[in-house]
């Protein structure tokens, strides 16, 4: 099946729980990148006086895109455990702004994928924070089939707890 | 929130030292679920197994995004608990290391303030679940200390 990169890296997020909680959505997609979108919400404010999202919900935002841009990017349904994040803040979000991670596949290695993602509030395109970060593959024949099936039907593993 | 109230409550844990009133006003510390506990000059940070924070729905396993915002904040709060000031820092940039998949647990940090100077403070933060001895994730970020 041959699916863009925005509905490919769609179908990944839906099925992360904590990303639905946050309401993230894939807007855009590209050859070697993926475009998301977090919108403002009051229960992940780190700031009360300000009303700035906090760094954490950045985190994951930054975390996420890079990670399915990577997904979405590879052939396949190749599964690469985040090594590391590396994240400068350069401005706090503005309250009641949503924002928009980019997120670019750098270089794809035979054992690590190299991601960098910026993070503009949506309505002026100012930028907040960005993210360097690498992917570990640890191999396209890890991923259980059931994961697989979940993307190609387009139906959100359940997940048994 | 008025700037004055959030002042005023951090004033007030600073002299009762119950900072749980401050937690209590940060959102996102409520949307993740974050716990602390002091044990004398020690501050130990709990993150409650919650479905909701899952990333992985294979393992199930947290979200990596939800281990570092845990991280980051109780970097931060480790910082308004050990200081007087009454405004929370602001985060600079952060580095995060995952050594291990964070599975559906209970999560634990603890931070370590290596220096601490009149603008900018660095912050180690170590999360584990099971064995302290073996941290799930290693972290380190800076923090600007304004009083804003």
């Amino acid at each position: 099946m041959s699916l863009s990169i925005q509905e490919k890296g769609q179908r990944f997020l839906d099925n992360l729980p904590h990303c639905q909680r946050l309401g993230l959505s894939v807007v855009g997609g590209g050859e070697n990148q993926l475009t998301m979108r977090l919108p403002y919400a009051e229960n992940i404010i780190g700031n009360p006086l300000s009303g700035a999202l906090h760094g954490g919900a950045l985190t994951t935002l930054m975390d996420t895109a890079s990670g399915t841009a990577v997904f979405a990017v590879l052939p396949g349904y190749e599964l690469c455990p985040t090594l590391d994040l590396r994240m400068d803040y350069m401005k706090a979000a503005a309250a009641g702004v949503d924002l928009i991670a980019e997120a670019k596949v750098i270089r794809i290695s035979k054992n690590v994928v190299f991601t960098e993602c910026l993070v503009y509030q949506e309505q002026d395109h100012d930028l907040v924070a960005r993210c360097a970060a690498a992917f570990m593959r640890i191999g396209a024949e890890l991923t259980p089939p059931e994961f697989e099936a979940a993307i190609e039907n387009n139906r959100p593993m359940e997940v048994t707890l | 929130m008025s700037s004055e109230k959030f002042a005023e409550l951090l004033q007030q844990a600073h002299q009762s030292g119950d900072f749980q009133p401050v937690v209590d006003n940060i959102p996102y510390a409520q949307f993740i679920g974050l716990k602390f506990q002091r044990l004398g000059q020690d501050i130990l940070f709990h993150l409650p197994a919650n479905p909701d924070n899952i990333g992985n729905p294979i393992l199930p396993a947290i979200h990596g995004g939800v281990i570092g915002g845990f991280m980051e904040l109780a970097a931060s709060l480790q910082l308004v608990m050990s200081m007087d000031s009454v405004a929370l820092p602001k985060i600079v940039d952060f580095s995060l290391d995952y050594l291990r998949a964070g599975r559906l647990k209970d999560t634990y940090a603890e931070c370590q303030v290596w220096r601490q100077g009149s603008r900018v403070a660095n912050v180690a933060i170590t999360a584990w679940q099971s064995k302290r001895e073996s941290p799930i994730a290693t972290a380190r970020a800076h923090f600007l200390l304004t009083r804003d």
